[in-house]
């Protein structure tokens, strides 16, 4: 039997933050399981104080941005799933 | 480095004249400094490059808890209990994070931990050495984490979107773990002669090894030449060698302890530190799986994992009924 | 006050339950079923180990008054042996496998968060504060473990055997959490200590509630180990926490006077 536990994509709402943000996936049974394991996971150092997950599966997603038309729209599945981590405004030199 | 002697799979590094439209138009995003995102075209070499890099890393910081969990028991305040804990439970996060950038691009995790089981892909050679005393774990904050860092800070500009988002993750995380260690090093070599004496005996042992984690010379690396041109490796092997040596030969003085290589000296006409010759067949055995530790800590994964299965299928099976018995109730 | 000495004692009984446990959690890490609980159980332990830590700092304080200039919290925890010792014989079991430890987890989370809300009404507002502070993080440690009994009661049947053999195991450890001994008795009076007595009730009626749901068996009450006045509380303990404090003080104590 295959126990592998399906993915879901984890958004955050921080204190200073207006809306939720994407920061990442991991594996969970359930939503209950995968909201204790955001919390877990995901704020750790304080980050969050609101969290919603969604099946990976359930997330849709636009074609790439870009136009050239070398880069085909694919279907609007995710390809397994996007990981739209956002940019800490500590990091720089990014 | 956390991904030594990653194969591209390509024999050399392609040729402008050799590459289809398609590859041309991917090689001209990549030097924009265009990210790839999981949906975009992409070569399907540089994909399964990709795969191998990002999990060989997540299987490092996986494996790379077992070394320092070693001391979790027997850490020797509750300060550096509770700092120890938090920081090899950060491992554990940024293995997770890694899986999921490598999940992206096809690949389950559960495939990934069996390859990894399986010995299909290796994980850092730095792992596979003992922690033998408190120290080891002031030392490997303060070198291992030290060498990890220079090598994810320039991966945070990588070009596949996904695996430098995880490593911003990281590196922001991370930022504390090289301090405590050398702040575990510190307290010891202000300490009594017993701890000095613990803290250069945990540096002659991790020294060498700390200098392998970037992997062999350049010359001796097709692989990072390709890597190098589709920026999924942003500075060499020597490079970032070279640079870890300059950064941490000051910081031992700082300790009063003696870097174990006779033929280290500053060098003022290069602006570096000279170094002595890496044991390179140690490198080589260590990889290929007769480091001191490398069976040990494999089955100590290894029967973690199955130790586990029992209550991952448990935890399934609860949430089939459980959404079952709600379809039913409505 | 003249009952500082009972109340120092009293301190070791709140803060050796969290280090002892966090001691416990400590030898999962890296070795959990899945990543992801292997980092929420990291925080349990971790969230213990602090509380534990926060109940040594008055520890001391209480101590210095009677016995200047007191124990710090190292010396507490690694200079002590096993019989000075104040933890339940609940929190030192082993891990054995992972339905030992979720039981082992909610059979004291469950009495834990109810014991920090009799202390949050402490007229020892140090006890008071730090019960409220620690009540939070406990409430989520409860939600976790209560949640791991019924998944795991109504996973598989693998599971459930395995859930209902750890719950019938450490049952007879439970009786400790309720009884009162003449120290307790005394800081009860004063208005300083909570009756564990009075959880009794409240506490098997929550239990009962999630085993419901886990369709275990709530076991019989038989003979409780330690609940008769000579047990964790009082320094008589298992022969798991002697192997415990070897590991938990060996370096600690190899170096004595030594600073880390």
């Amino acid at each position: 039997m295959s126990s592998e536990w399906p993915l879901w994509e984890i958004f955050i709402r921080s204190q200073h933050g207006l809306a939720h943000k994407h920061v990442g996936s991991l594996h969970a049974v359930d939503a209950q399981m995968a909201i204790r394991n955001a919390r877990d996971v995901y704020t750790r150092r304080n980050e969050g104080i609101s969290i919603w997950v969604a099946r990976s599966a359930d997330i849709h997603a636009s074609s790439p941005g870009d136009k050239d038309a070398l880069f085909e729209p694919s279907n609007d599945k995710v390809y397994r799933h996007p990981t739209f981590f956002p940019m800490p405004d500590e990091v720089k030199h990014i | 480095m956390y991904a030594q002697m990653v194969d591209t799979g390509v024999s050399k590094v392609q040729d402008v004249a050799q590459m289809t439209p398609e590859e041309r138009a991917f090689q001209d995003r990549i030097d924009a400094d265009v990210k790839v995102e999981p949906k975009d075209w992409m070569p399907e070499a540089y994909r399964r490059t990709l795969i191998r890099q990002i999990q060989q890393h997540a299987h490092s910081e996986i494996v790379g808890m077992l070394p320092e969990g070693n001391w979790i028991t027997r850490a020797p305040s509750l300060q550096r209990k509770a700092t120890l804990m938090a920081k090899v439970q950060d491992e554990g996060g940024h293995g997770l994070y890694l899986y999921c950038a490598a999940e992206t691009l096809g690949v389950s995790r559960d495939a990934m931990i069996a390859d990894l089981h399986a010995g299909r892909v290796k994980y850092s050679s730095i792992f596979n050495y003992p922690t033998l005393t408190w120290a080891d774990i002031g030392t490997i904050g303060w070198l291992v984490d030290g060498a990890a860092i220079m090598n994810q800070i320039p991966l945070c500009r990588c070009s596949y979107g996904p695996y430098a988002r995880a490593m911003i993750r990281v590196c922001k995380e991370e930022s504390f773990h090289q301090r405590q260690g050398y702040d575990i090093m510190l307290a010891l070599c202000r300490g009594t002669p017993e701890q000095k004496a613990m803290a250069q005996d945990a540096l002659n042992r991790w020294w060498w090894p700390s200098l392998m984690m970037f992997g062999p010379p350049d010359a001796a690396s097709v692989h990072s030449a390709q890597s190098a041109r589709w920026k999924i490796k942003l500075l060499s092997n020597d490079e970032l060698r070279q640079r870890f040596v300059d950064q941490t030969v000051p910081q031992a003085d700082y300790l009063g302890l003696a870097v174990p290589d006779d033929r280290l000296a500053w060098n003022a006409e290069r602006g570096h530190y000279d170094f002595g010759e890496i044991d390179w067949q140690e490198f080589h055995e260590v990889i290929k799986g007769n480091g001191p530790c490398n069976r040990e800590r494999m089955q100590t994964r290894i029967k973690a994992w199955e130790d586990g299965a029992w209550v991952r299928e448990a935890a399934l099976a609860h949430a089939e009924k459980h959404a079952a018995r709600e379809r039913h109730a409505a | 006050m003249d009952d500082d000495p009972q109340l120092f004692d009293y301190m070791l009984r709140l803060a050796d339950n969290g280090i002892v446990l966090a001691q416990r959690l400590g030898e999962w890490v890296g070795k959990g079923p899945a990543l992801e609980e292997d980092i929420a159980l990291t925080n349990v332990g971790l969230d213990l180990l602090g509380q534990g830590r926060m109940w040594l700092a008055y520890a001391r304080e209480i101590e210095a008054r009677y016995a200047p200039p007191g124990r710090g919290e190292d010396a507490l925890a690694f200079l002590r042996d096993g019989g000075e010792f104040r933890n339940l014989l609940l929190v030192e079991q082993p891990n054995g496998n992972y339905a030992d430890t979720m039981a082992r987890q909610f059979l004291f989370d469950q009495w834990h968060l109810m014991l920090l809300g009799a202390l949050a009404g402490s007229k020892d507002a140090r006890i008071a504060a730090i019960a409220a502070k620690a009540a939070k993080e406990v409430r989520y440690h409860l939600e976790r473990s209560a949640d791991w009994m019924i998944r795991l009661g109504d996973g598989t049947e693998l599971s459930h055997r395995r859930a209902q053999d750890a719950v019938d195991a450490l049952w007879v450890y439970t009786g400790e959490m309720f009884s009162v001994d003449a120290i307790e008795r005394g800081l009860v009076a004063a208005g300083v200590a909570a009756d564990a007595a009075s959880l009794r009730d409240p506490w098997r009626s929550a239990v009962a509630a999630v085993f419901d749901e886990a369709s275990l068996a709530m076991p019989g009450d038989g003979w409780m180990q330690g609940a008769s006045g000579r047990g964790g509380k009082q320094g008589i303990h298992t022969e798991h926490l002697g192997h415990m404090l070897a590991e938990m003080q060996i370096v600690a104590r190899s170096h004595p006077g030594a600073r880390w």
